[in-house]
């Protein structure tokens, strides 16, 4: 950054201080700046990257292989030799909550960028052309809204099969409601104002107009938007896969592991490990997730800019 | 008022001939029938069970006819539960949801509006940042998690509590508390988030200029305003609640509504599917005009229009 000019010297004078290059801000600099200083933004950050971490490293962290049975050692409780116990036959829970973390994951960050490409170009069109093809098209969502969720992904389901692409799709796609609203509402504000006009004037095309020019002032909310889907859609495939109809065993995910876990206690046995440390495990990324979500709200959130 | 009413409720009828239309067309563009599973049926047998419920014509006649039936208040047969009609079915299901979805309800209010509104008096200090972090937490563990921990503590090992069933308070308990922690949490952050809001604007420095002492100010003045976020949000919350939840049903066994809704969808079991997507977009519309009014008359600066 610029030395600001020492006061008294040669350059001291108004018309200098006008001549002088304004360094400013960008916008990437700036909301970096402010996520560091985002206690909590960073402690979930650093918490997600340790995960994603822990997954992708999971063939060096355990000598057993994610679906490697002992029957010899079946429900064991947690130890040295099993840190999380062992599942019904005898499956090493600590090596299969590794496995599954790499599914749930990869299934928030897929179905959030399905969600993110339907919702942002369905709001940005919707509030770029506004009028009648604004109302039309927004009272569709109004109308989705109206319908229970899970009706659709029941029926995406029903339709497609149990594929694990489609679950990403299907998820994705009941997820992009609320960010057409929020990218639809921005940019009827922002169509509004005079660079708009200007650049129509130099004869740029719409598609020029919507992707360079206005979408690029939306980052921030999107962003921030997109981190709290991350845990709303891993939260839905753990609901969808504990009613059976997600991800399919001998695949498997957190919500898998749990569903397993909870059919699993009866009154002869309760196997709390089971259905704990699969939990345990969803429950932090979630809380990672959500405090990321919260901490990039408050440093993307132009209005409280530079304070 | 009367007019704005009458306005909205005018407005619903296309809203859930809409809904109603749309749920249709996506149920019907599912491959598979309601008559997949019992694979034993012979095919003359099926052409006449098609035959009975009219799946023979075409679409739009049988869209025609089941809005016929609706009408008369006739939600038609079940296809898969097929002695019973799906009026019959909600009659016995609902209440029971019903029930454990005020009560989880009544839970999460008790608990989330209190923990909001001391979070924002006391904010940025360590009790507001321990009710903040603990309501993140609620927020994190799936109540499929939760559930079955408290059957463990509560019933296996300490013995208090039935582990599942129906019928008595005490089976009502953890089912609750189980549907309701999610909703505390987000309800303590909405309640926190609206109190931080109203509390540094003019009418609220007003009230403590005149002399008011603190707890009038943030009970009286303060509350009204600053629960409109969770008034809001209540309205999806509770028609969701009430419908049912399927994974609460079915982890402490329990005949609500949630669990014939999912399987309906499942087995395309049209009829049943169709009755449950009418009760919850009823329940959610009717409940968002309700949010309105409450709003205006929470809000003094809002007008109905």
């Amino acid at each position: 950054m610029k030395e600001a000019p020492v006061l008294g010297s040669a350059t001291d004078t108004i018309e200098a201080r006008l001549m002088e290059p304004v360094a400013g801000v960008g916008f990437w600099k700036d909301a970096w700046r402010r996520f560091l200083k985002s206690r909590i933004a960073v402690t979930g950050g650093v918490i997600l990257i340790a995960v994603i971490f822990v997954t992708l490293l999971a063939p060096w962290l355990t000598p057993y292989a994610n679906d490697q049975q002992d029957l010899a050692h079946q429900l064991q409780a947690p130890s040295w030799q099993h840190p999380f116990g062992t599942d019904m036959t005898g499956r090493d829970l600590f090596t299969r909550t590794l496995y599954g973390g790499r599914l749930s994951l990869a299934v928030g960050l897929v179905a959030t960028l399905v969600s993110l490409v339907i919702g942002v170009t369905w709001g940005a069109v919707a509030g770029y052309k506004g009028g009648t093809a604004d109302n039309v098209m927004m009272r569709f969502v109004d109308l989705l809204y109206s319908l229970p969720f899970m009706f659709f992904v029941i029926l995406l389901v029903a339709y497609f099969g149990r594929h694990l692409v489609l679950l990403f799709l299907a998820l994705g796609a009941v997820q992009w409601l609320t960010m057409s609203r929020i990218v639809r509402g921005q940019m009827l504000q922002l169509r509004g104002q005079e660079f708009v006009t200007a650049i129509t004037a130099l004869g740029a095309s719409h598609r020029r107009i919507i992707l360079r020019h206005l979408l690029p002032n939306l980052l921030g909310p999107i962003i921030v938007y997109a981190t709290l889907t991350v845990p709303a859609v891993m939260l839905e495939e753990a609901f969808l896969s504990f009613l059976g109809l997600g991800v399919q065993p001998p695949n498997s995910s957190w919500g898998l592991l749990a569903a397993e876990g909870a059919s699993s206690i009866t009154a002869i046995h309760t196997a709390w490990w089971l259905i704990l440390f699969p939990g345990l495990a969803l429950g932090a990324t979630l809380f990672a997730l959500n405090f990321l979500g919260d901490g990039l709200r408050d440093a993307l959130d132009p209005r409280l800019k530079n304070r | 008022m009367g007019a704005f009413l009458l306005r909205r409720l005018l407005a619903t009828i296309p809203l859930l001939f809409a809904i109603l239309a749309l749920s249709f067309l996506f149920m019907r563009s599912a491959p598979g029938g309601p008559f997949d599973a019992e694979r034993s049926v012979p095919p003359q047998v099926e052409r006449s069970l098609r035959a009975k419920y009219h799946l023979d014509e075409p679409l739009t006649a049988q869209f025609a006819r089941y809005m016929g039936g609706l009408l008369h208040g006739d939600l038609g047969p079940s296809f898969k539960y097929q002695s019973r009609t799906v009026n019959e079915i909600i009659a016995q299901a609902f209440p029971v949801s019903l029930t454990l979805g005020a009560l989880g309800l009544a839970i999460s209010l008790v608990i989330g509006i209190p923990a909001g509104v001391f979070g924002a008096v006391y904010r940025n200090r360590p009790a507001d940042y321990g009710i903040m972090s603990l309501s993140l937490l609620g927020i994190s563990i799936p109540n499929f998690v939760i559930g079955p921990l408290l059957i463990i503590v509560f019933c296996f090992t300490l013995g208090w509590l039935p582990a599942g069933g129906w019928g008595s308070l005490s089976q009502m308990i953890l089912p609750a508390i189980t549907l309701g922690a999610l909703r505390a949490a987000y309800i303590a952050r909405l309640m926190r988030a609206g109190m931080l809001e109203v509390i540094h604007q003019d009418f609220i420095r007003t009230a403590r200029a005149k002399g008011l002492p603190e707890p009038a100010v943030i009970g009286k003045h303060a509350l009204r305003v600053g629960i409109l976020p969770v008034v809001t949000y209540l309205a999806p919350a509770t028609a969701s609640i009430l419908v049912g939840s399927v994974v609460v049903e079915r982890i402490f066994d329990i005949p609500g509504l949630g669990t014939f809704f999912v399987n309906s969808a499942l087995n395309r079991d049209y009829t049943m599917a169709m009755g449950t997507v009418l009760l919850y977009s009823t329940i959610l519309i009717t409940l968002n005009l309700l949010v309105d009014v409450v709003y205006a008359a929470l809000d003094p600066r809002v007008e109905l229009k």
